[in-house]
């Protein structure tokens, strides 16, 4: 099959892009769309021109490294794929493909397509966390666990940290992500310890990194490749403002 | 925003409520209006307390959109929208036109600015006391057809306004929850349905004459005391059991 990308070029986080037209041909349907990105780069390297960058990692799915907004949505046509699953089948041949890096004040763009989304790794080291024990192991199972709070917090753990829900959000809010990993915790009662000030320093940290606002629109949810619910928002918002109320009549350290 | 949109719809919730009295008797809104009006200082402190909450609601929302559009300086060149409401993406609009309703509202009804002395007659309950003829006053405003659509218009555009509104005040606060989420948001669809309907009603009534002006005044008539079309039958029933003022006794 024969298609036209129409990628962003971008040299480095200081310059300014643009969108460049390449047509490629002979594809193979079954192609994923980063092994179809991997065609047309093996193409311009034989020109000499500069291979598109693009992100990429395990390419089945699970660490979230590939982005990418395709024809105006994350990680492409499909519901609930990464990039890296997406593939070739899903365009029709002769389709103009539109690709672009995903676009937020917290993801500046270091390269074509990639951005730099470290800011997610500041919300994780800012409560992603729980205290362990040290030394040796715990028996299994000494701490019951219901299977409803187990699965529901297995729905949240979900999450591989892609930043799509960033990418689709109209006010590129990271919600749905800094909902989806302080809920998994926040479940379960080896997070107990630390739920209050997980959610509060989470937010936080999110506020600091310049993401934006929700307002309730669930765009996040729709383009989330592990079609993590908004409902963990909720529950976010709903241990946000009990730690709130909390912190208002905690005693004080001396 | 939650909070400050919650106490905005109780208030216009009461606000349709306390208007749905124009289908009674005239005395019933207009002795209404006049318990409201003679609280006083405490109507004021109402008045000024309602003013400030949508002033902090209108602040909240201008902030959050600054913010959000901050959140991205550069845009997208294509996005599609997967799951966004129409009500929730034109929040901004309905808002806006809502917020101009408000002001041009008060200045009719509240501030009587915009119309003529003639629009905002006086007459008195059937006690005697003498009060602004509100009853008259709705259906002298709605006499122009362009008032009333834009009346219209502007509760359409509020009701919508409150279809995304509501659901999103449950989600800020974490009440929205899988368990009912759906039952809350068909419950949003009934409340702004009827919302709308209640309102568009009194509108709709006075074009199409079903509610008529009663002030004799106005109409150039007295109403007999044994009609029972409008409930001034009830009314009678006031005079022969309530508190008489003594010149009628006579």
């Amino acid at each position: 099959m024969k298609i036209t990308l129409r990628v962003w070029r971008q040299k480095d986080g200081n310059s300014k892009g643009k969108f460049e037209e390449y047509v490629a041909e002979g594809l193979n349907p079954n192609m994923s769309f980063l092994e179809m990105l991997d065609v047309v780069n093996e193409n311009l390297i034989e020109k000499g021109e500069e291979p598109i960058a693009f992100a990429h990692d395990c390419r089945e799915g699970i660490c979230g490294t590939c982005s990418c907004m395709i024809n105006g949505k994350p990680h492409g046509p499909e519901n609930g794929a990464t990039t890296c699953q997406t593939y070739m089948r899903s365009f029709k041949d002769g389709d103009v493909i539109l690709v672009e890096p995903f676009r937020a004040k917290a993801f500046p763009v270091q390269k074509d397509l990639i951005t730099d989304r470290s800011a997610f790794d500041s919300i994780m080291q800012s409560g992603g966390y729980i205290t362990a024990r040290a030394g040796s192991c715990q028996d299994a199972n000494a701490l019951p666990v219901s299977k409803e709070i187990a699965d529901l917090a297995m729905d949240a753990a979900a999450c591989i940290g892609c930043g799509a829900c960033v990418a689709a959000c109209k006010n590129s809010s990271a919600m749905l992500f800094v909902s989806a990993k302080a809920g998994q915790l926040n479940l379960l009662p080896q997070g107990q310890p630390e739920k209050d000030s997980r959610v509060t320093n989470m937010v936080a940290a999110m506020d600091e990194a310049g993401f934006g606002n929700c307002t309730n629109q669930y765009e996040c949810s729709a383009a989330c490749p592990k079609l993590i619910s908004e409902e963990f928002i909720s529950k976010m918002n709903r241990d946000y403002l009990s730690a709130s109320v909390k912190g208002l009549f905690s005693a004080k350290a001396l | 925003m939650a909070v400050t949109g919650f106490i905005l719809f109780g208030f216009v919730i009461g606000h349709l409520i306390g208007n749905l009295q124009i289908f009674a008797h005239p005395d019933k809104i207009n002795a209404y209006a006049h318990f409201l009006e003679a609280l006083g200082p405490g109507l004021w402190l109402i008045r000024l307390f309602l003013l400030a909450t949508l002033v902090i609601h209108v602040w909240l929302a201008a902030q959050l959109t600054l913010e959000n559009k901050a959140a991205r300086p550069e845009g997208y060149q294509n996005q599609i929208t997967m799951r966004a409401t129409m009500a929730s993406r034109y929040m901004r609009v309905s808002g806006v036109i809502v917020f101009a309703f408000i002001i041009y509202h008060l200045l009719h009804f509240t501030v009587r600015k915009t119309h003529g002395p003639e629009a905002y007659p006086n007459t008195v309950l059937i006690d005697g006391t003498a009060v602004r003829d509100v009853h008259s006053m709705i259906i002298l405003g709605f006499q122009d057809p362009l008032i009333s659509i834009f009346y219209i218009l502007a509760v359409g555009l509020l009701s919508w306004h409150l279809r995304h509104g509501l659901v999103s005040m449950f989600q800020s606060i974490g009440w929205r929850t899988r368990t009912w989420s759906n039952a809350l948001n068909k419950i949003v669809l009934v409340v702004c349905v009827t919302y709308f309907l209640g309102n568009t009603l009194i509108v709709a009534a006075v074009m199409m004459g079903q509610v008529r002006i009663q002030n004799p005044q106005l109409a150039g008539y007295a109403c007999r005391t044994d009609c029972e079309i409008c409930g001034l039958h009830n009314a009678a029933k006031i005079v022969e059991t309530d508190d008489v003022p003594i010149d009628n006794q006579s």
